[in-house]
C-alpha cells in the first residue's frame, strides 16, 4: 500500500458495466511526510475520500478484495484515509 | 519477500470495512546489507512488530494470505521479524535486464 493524496476526479460514462456507480479519483503517490512524488494513478474509492485528502492506495490483484470491489475490473482501489503518520 | 525497517505508523479512522482493526506501518524497505531502498510503503501487520525493528515483508496477493480467514484489501503484509542476517558475502549486484527495443539481427 502507498501514501496518495487526491488531486483530481474521473468522469466517464461509457465504461465497464461493473464500474458503474464507482467513483473514479486521480491520486499523486506521496512521502510518508507529505511531499509529492513522481507519477499519477486513476483509483476506485471505497471511503468517500475528497479532494487534497491523504489517502492509502491498495494496487494489484489485492484491490478487488476491497469492501465492494469483489469480482470488479479493479487494480487500484482508495482503502483509507490517513488521519495521520507517525514517523520514529 | 524483503527485508524492511519499521519507521513509523499510519492512524486512519475512515477505512475500507475488511481493513478495520489492523495496525498500518511504514516500512523503509532494505537491502541485504540493511541499507534503505526504495520509497517507503504502507504495510499491514501481522506479527506485532515494533518502531525501529528489522522484518521482511511479503508484497501482491499473497500479502492478504498472511492474514487468512479474514480477506484484507492490502498488498503489502510484515509476516516477520528478524532476528538476524547472515551474508557469506556482499550480494552479488543483479544482472543487467535484457535490452529492450529492437532484437539484434540474424547472423547469417
Amino acid at each position: 500500500m502507498i501514501l496518495a493524496r487526491v488531486v483530481g476526479t474521473v468522469v466517464a460514462t461509457r465504461k465497464d458495466p461493473r464500474l458503474e456507480g464507482f467513483k473514479l479519483l486521480i491520486v499523486k503517490p506521496v512521502s510518508p511526510e507529505g511531499k509529492d512524488e513522481a507519477g499519477y494513478v486513476v483509483a476506485v474509492d471505497t471511503v468517500s475520500a475528497g479532494a487534497g485528502e491523504r489517502v492509502i492506495t491498495v494496487s494489484g490483484s489485492s484491490a478487488r478484495m476491497a469492501d465492494g470491489c469483489k469480482d470488479r475490473p479493479v487494480d487500484t482501489a482508495i482503502v483509507g484515509i490517513v488521519d495521520e503518520v507517525h514517523l520514529d | 519477500m524483503y527485508l524492511g525497517r519499521v519507521v513509523g505508523c499510519v492512524w486512519s479512522t475512515v477505512k475500507n470495512r475488511n481493513l478495520e482493526g489492523h495496525r498500518m506501518l511504514v516500512i523503509q524497505p532494505l537491502t541485504p546489507e540493511l541499507a534503505n531502498t526504495g520509497q517507503r510503503i504502507v504495510c499491514t501487520d501481522c506479527t506485532g512488530a515494533g518502531a525501529g525493528e528489522l522484518i521482511y515483508w511479503v508484497r501482491g496477493r499473497e500479502a492478504s494470505y498472511a492474514l487468512l480467514p479474514q480477506e484484507v484489501a492490502t498488498d503489502t503484509t510484515v509476516v516477520a521479524i528478524v532476528d538476524s542476517v547472515h551474508l557469506k558475502s556482499a550480494a552479488a549486484p543483479a544482472p543487467a535486464p535484457p535490452a529492450r527495443g529492437r532484437k539484434p539481427p540474424r547472423k547469417g
